[in-house]
């Protein structure tokens, strides 16, 4: 077999292993959801359904299965007045963007095949390497996911617009605006992290991280703060998930949505979830690397395996994170969403790029010498302590909308 | 109204403190509530397997029964008082001619549509002679309307069933001396 087929084969295979693996989790991440919202309420949640057609339970894990059929056989409904065309490719465009960002995610390190023997590494077909990546050697990776999470915006859009529907067009109205408020704080967060690296690869991010041993997290708090609020507002989740607020837009953009289009708008969601919880993982929180466990180094199998289990923890720590600021935060309102994106994110995500920028300035390195990086981390810490308390002076979100010159002008 | 109806009081809100401003610290605040509320004790009851907890079976309003005494003759006299309590009309009674020396009349037919019924209690604020009064049985099930008319016999067993977990409020016909009942005695 030529090493083409070949390697188109291992690229599919990879594809179809990653779909299958990320709708299985998007699935089981519905049922974590219930139960967190449950546990959190003093409820018990889901734990009905187990195995079908028997008596065993499960602790209710065959509830996916059943919230999937379910979906399955319910009517499709469309609305009389939809654009049909439109209706029918947003959920599509949706999950399909959703989906695609996966496809630079690496979900390990580099695997040679015989640990010791020289392998050319450009390839991913075998003769040397194992890569955990469905695309590798993408060298605008970081710039690719952006762009695919940025498509995603369209199905939202066009799922509010095409459902012609005054919720479903007022969500996805919201959902333009939000999106381009945060997509400006989410890059400055990501760009400390790449001006850091020198690299716009999510593996050459990590394996930088492991090489120091300091996770951009503690190096550039400023940065992960900002890039973990915006990762929120981008998978528009609580607190900004006005989108779809249920109380006000009854749903919002996918208010006419029924049956199987409503579940894709639904996994998607998850998927969008998934994806900034990884992003946050690779890019601030060390991805496979953890002190005393795994190193930058390939050392063995073990190691191999380690370090995908450790990143995969690490990202579920980080989504049970993101279900349980769902119950502790309530909805912020639109005018104070924007306050906080413009006024607060982006001022402070401006602040640390500049910062990273000079403390990375080859003569301040060589000034510093053997201690950089401690210096490096101390400066930072210090200047986002002094920015945010400086912000919390000024009050940026405060916003007094009574009517109090009124009487004066009338 | 408008914002500037002189009706609407306007307050001043709460100023925030250097923690509210910051937001990170009731951010923290708050999600540790969270995480303590996810692993407190659960309130659910997993209905079934478990039965729900009554405060005080005396005082719930469920299933209705009819009282006997100590002859074990059923204690109603056939008075048509609950029936005419009865906001929903659920309570069909015909009487006759009482066997017994001690009362007129007693009922030959009493039956209590138990989907009709409010679960009100009037009907046991009526009563005369203690004669019905509800039990704390709440999971009522039954597969057609018409197995859900609870008439006399059921009335009685359910007597039967429950006697001894809630006893009558009185025991005699007059349903004024020995009050036995937890909130017996009070009245």
């Amino acid at each position: 077999m030529d090493p083409t087929t070949l390697s188109l084969l291992i690229t599919i295979a990879k594809i179809v292993v990653l779909v299958g693996a990320l709708m299985t989790a998007a699935a089981y991440f519905v049922l974590v959801e219930r139960w967190i919202a449950a546990w959190v309420q003093d409820r018990k949640g889901p734990n009905r359904v187990g195995l079908p057609l028997t008596k065993f339970r499960m602790f209710g894990l065959g509830q996916p299965l059943a919230d999937g059929l379910k979906f399955i056989f319910k009517e499709e409904y469309v609305p009389k007045n939809v654009d049909r065309w439109l209706y029918t490719l947003a959920p599509v465009v949706l999950l399909a963007a959703a989906l695609a960002a996966f496809a630079v995610i690496p979900f390990g390190d580099t695997i040679p095949v015989d640990a010791g023997a020289a392998g050319d590494g450009e390839t991913s077909t075998g003769s040397g390497f194992i890569k955990l990546l469905v695309a590798p050697h993408v060298d605008v990776g970081m710039l690719y996911v952006f762009a695919l999470s940025s498509m995603a915006v369209y199905g939202v859009i066009l799922g509010g617009w095409s459902s012609n529907n005054k919720y479903g067009y007022l969500g996805a109205l919201r959902s333009s605006a939000q999106m381009i408020a945060y997509e400006l704080p989410l890059g400055l967060g990501i760009l400390g992290v790449v001006l850091m690296t020198g690299s716009l690869r999510l593996d050459l991010i990590v394996s930088h991280q492991a090489d120091v041993g300091v996770w951009n997290a503690f190096a550039q708090p400023l940065g992960f703060v900002v890039f973990v609020v915006a990762a929120f507002a981008e998978a528009a989740r609580l607190p900004f998930d006005l989108p779809e607020c249920e109380q006000e837009l009854i749903g919002g953009y996918h208010t006419e949505y029924s049956g199987m289009r409503l579940i894709l708008f639904l996994i998607g969601e998850f998927m969008h979830m998934i994806t900034a919880s990884l992003l946050i993982v690779l890019l601030f929180l060390g991805g496979w690397h953890f002190w005393g466990l795994t190193g930058g180094e390939f050392t063995g199998w073990v190691d191999a395996i380690l370090k995908i289990v450790i990143l995969i923890v690490k990202t579920v720590a980080v989504i049970l994170f993101f279900m349980l600021v769902r119950w502790s935060w309530p909805r912020f309102r639109f005018d104070q969403l924007m306050s906080l994106a413009w006024k607060v994110m982006l001022p402070l995500g401006m602040l640390n790029l500049a910062v990273v920028a000079v403390l990375n300035e080859p003569a301040f390195q060589q000034y510093l010498g053997g201690g950089s990086t401690f210096v490096f981390v101390t400066i930072n810490i210090l200047v986002a302590a002094v920015a945010w308390i400086v912000t919390a002076l000024l009050q940026p979100l405060a916003a007094d909308n009574r009517p109090r010159s009124v009487e004066k002008t009338w | 109204m408008k914002a500037d109806d002189p009706n609407i009081k306007w307050i001043e809100e709460p100023k925030l403190g250097l923690a509210g401003k910051m937001y990170l610290p009731l951010f923290a605040q708050g999600l540790t509530t969270t995480a303590r509320h996810l692993v407190s004790k659960k309130v659910t009851v997993s209905f079934p397997e478990e039965r729900p907890q009554i405060g005080n079976p005396l005082i719930y309003r469920g299933v209705h029964r009819l009282n006997k005494d100590e002859k074990d003759r059923v204690k109603c006299v056939a008075c048509f008082l609950c029936a005419t309590a009865c906001p929903a009309h659920c309570i069909d009674i015909i009487a006759t001619e009482s066997p017994w020396e001690d009362r007129e009349k007693y009922p030959e037919h009493f039956a209590i549509d138990e989907l009709r019924c409010i679960y009100c209690g009037m009907c046991e604020e009526a009563c005369p002679v203690d004669a019905i009064e509800l039990t704390s049985f709440c999971d009522l099930t039954g597969r057609s309307r018409e197995e859900m008319v609870f008439d006399k016999e059921k009335l009685l067993s359910v007597f039967d069933q429950t006697k001894d977990s809630e006893p009558m409020r009185s025991a005699s016909m007059s349903g004024v001396d020995q009050p036995r009942g937890r909130d017996g005695g009070s009245h």
